[in-house]
């Protein structure tokens, strides 16, 4: 007999990838089968009618859309996301480059983040409805209104031109040291981190105080136990499953903010690929960028299932 | 009389002055939207509030006829989500079986993927015009209020009262909108609120992109773009298109949490 884990986390993989293959319907259908003409929708209402039909056989719009779908699914299956219309470039090997600086990007805004929000979250558990929690509260909910734009350009004001104290854009390339590297991301990987820590702190918080009103906490309470030490071994280890699951949207939730941010400090990632492309109306690259975000964030959302899975207490011994 | 907290006063004054500026700015803004009346960034001078913008146009004029656009596309993205979202919600709870399986269904896939990235697919073969922003908007964000909507409702149809209409034999339009409408409208106007925000910061950032509102058209997030290039020299013109959105999205929270707060104390049957 197979254990139940197993068969759980099986069973939540096989939707996601059956998921993924509704998604890739949606983006082939959102693209080629909206009302009005892909090819005269590039090139403009002033396009000639040989420019049009020309540009058609390329894309091969004269094919049925189930045809075309097929070869571009089977495409992205053999690692061959198509060529841009703009400049003929393989879309894989610039993607490839800028999919890793985006990465690059967003591992130094979640090294940072994750900690720091569990830790903030902690310190607003242990004190809740006092002043610490107030000014944390007061800080999340300000960041919260604040767009990821918004809180770019409020930091690049302030840290890259008032003081001096970080680049303003963050150009980086091959041969640069680490070291620089770091220093180019600095102001960018701040602002992710001040854009996802807000609902990871308030979410960790919520976790913790609900585990908090459970009757073994209240027996570690009345044992004489430091408030600390209730939190960090009764409390903790049990709001690890929901902690882990907050952690994982989020990071789904950097996916976005990685977009706008990338575009607000020009740093060459996979947003400001997308970005850029979207507005000359590349639309194989458009495809193959809403792909590869798409499976990212649904394989994030997967993972954050699986791994409370794993840590249910209550699955891990099959009846 | 309804005793009002002095956060949620002081949001709803702050809401009620963006949307009286928002409606009257023809009546307000000094100067026309597209008209050069100064050098390149002009500091601010008792002509020009703000100072003038990247090409010498009055930026507190922008900025009330930006907000205007803003305010415009948000209110009717929000309606469009409301309508759409919640009786597609309410009738998915009502009739049940395959309807409400295709709907959710279809819905979970929608949500499956960020917005942000969905509406810039779409966007990159639709002409990029103020109706087709409100309809992708409203579109992408009607999925929202159909999870809320179908979830209040379904408590709901479980009520003897419907099971009563039911049996008199009253059809569906009659149930969602007689029965479910007036029970379930109060965590609906909580979450108006919080959808209108998220709308304004939808249509700021995709103007911002350069994929919302385009030129000569402005809204908030687009002046943000036409003047960011100047932050780096130290001109803080982009700044205040940023500030008035942060502050409209901070005053129609506190508006919103005091509804939530009332609504939630009321279904627990505490009063307010």
């Amino acid at each position: 007999m197979v254990h139940p884990i197993i068969r759980l986390v099986v069973q939540r993989i096989a939707l996601g990838l059956l998921l993924l293959l509704a998604v890739s319907i949606l983006i082939f259908g959102g693209t080629q089968l909206l009302p009005g003409d892909v090819a005269q929708a590039i090139l403009g209402q002033s396009a000639t009618q040989q420019a049009l039909a020309n540009l058609r056989e390329q894309m091969g719009l004269n094919d049925p859309a189930l045809v075309r779908y097929w070869n571009w699914l089977w495409g992205i299956l053999h690692g061959d996301l198509g060529t841009a219309l703009t400049n003929g470039h393989d879309i894989a090997t610039d993607l490839g480059k800028r999919f890793a600086n985006t990465l690059f990007l967003a591992f130094w805004a979640a090294a940072i983040s994750v900690p720091l929000a569990i830790i903030l979250g902690l310190v607003a558990a242990r004190y809740a409805g006092r002043w610490p929690d107030k000014l944390i509260s007061g800080i999340t909910l300000a960041t919260i209104s604040l767009p990821e734009f918004v809180v770019g350009y409020i930091a690049m004001y302030l840290l890259a031109v008032k003081f001096r104290l970080l680049p303003s854009v963050s150009m980086i390339f091959d041969g640069m040291t680490l070291g620089a590297k770091l220093h180019a991301i600095m102001l960018p990987v701040l602002v992710l981190v001040l854009v996802v820590l807000a609902h990871m702190m308030r979410m960790t918080r919520a976790a913790i105080l609900n585990v908090m009103q459970s009757a073994y906490v209240e027996t570690a309470e009345l044992k004489g136990i430091s408030p600390g030490r209730v939190i960090w071994r009764h409390a903790l280890p049990n709001a690890i499953a929901p902690v882990v699951n907050v952690v994982m949207l989020n990071l789904a939730y950097l996916v976005v903010g990685v977009v706008v941010v990338e575009v607000v400090f020009v740093y060459p990632g996979m947003g400001q690929y997308l970005v850029d492309h979207v507005a000359k109306r590349d639309l194989p690259v458009v495809q193959a960028c809403g792909m590869v975000f798409a499976a990212v964030y649904i394989g994030l959302n997967i993972l954050a299932d699986v791994i409370s899975i794993l840590a249910n207490p209550r699955l891990r011994h099959p009846k | 009389m309804i005793r009002i907290p002095p956060s949620a006063l002081l949001g709803l004054v702050m809401t009620g002055a963006f949307f009286f500026v928002a409606i009257f700015a023809d009546f307000i803004a000094p100067y026309p939207l597209a008209a050069v009346v100064g050098g390149v960034w002009d500091p601010s001078s008792s002509e020009h509030w703000l100072g003038t913008d990247s090409i010498g146009r009055d930026l507190m004029s922008r900025m009330i006829y930006g907000g205007q656009t803003t305010i415009k596309i948000a209110t009717l993205a929000t309606i469009v989500s409301f309508g759409l979202g919640s009786v597609l919600g309410f009738t998915a709870a009502t009739v049940g079986g395959w309807v409400d399986q295709a709907l959710s269904r279809f819905v979970d896939l929608l949500m499956s993927i960020p917005s942000l990235i969905l509406a810039l697919v779409v966007l990159s073969v639709m002409s990029v015009n103020e109706l087709t922003l409100i309809l992708v908007m409203g579109l992408l964000d009607a999925t929202r209020v159909f999870r809320l909507s179908r979830a209040v409702a379904v408590d709901i149809t479980v009520m003897d009262y419907v099971e009563a209409a039911r049996l008199r034999g009253e059809g569906t339009g009659w149930i969602i909108f007689r029965e479910i409408l007036p029970n379930a409208l109060s965590p609906l106007v909580a979450e108006l609120g919080l959808r209108f925000i998220f709308a304004v910061l939808f249509i700021s950032t995709l103007s911002f992109l350069g994929l919302g509102v385009q030129p000569p058209g402005a809204d908030w997030g687009g002046i943000v773009k036409e003047n960011s290039a100047g932050l780096v020299y130290g001109i803080p013109a982009a700044l205040a298109p940023a500030v008035a959105i942060a502050v409209l999205a901070i005053s129609v929270n506190l508006v919103a949490d005091w509804v939530l707060n009332r609504t939630t104390s009321l279904k627990g049957g505490r009063g307010a």
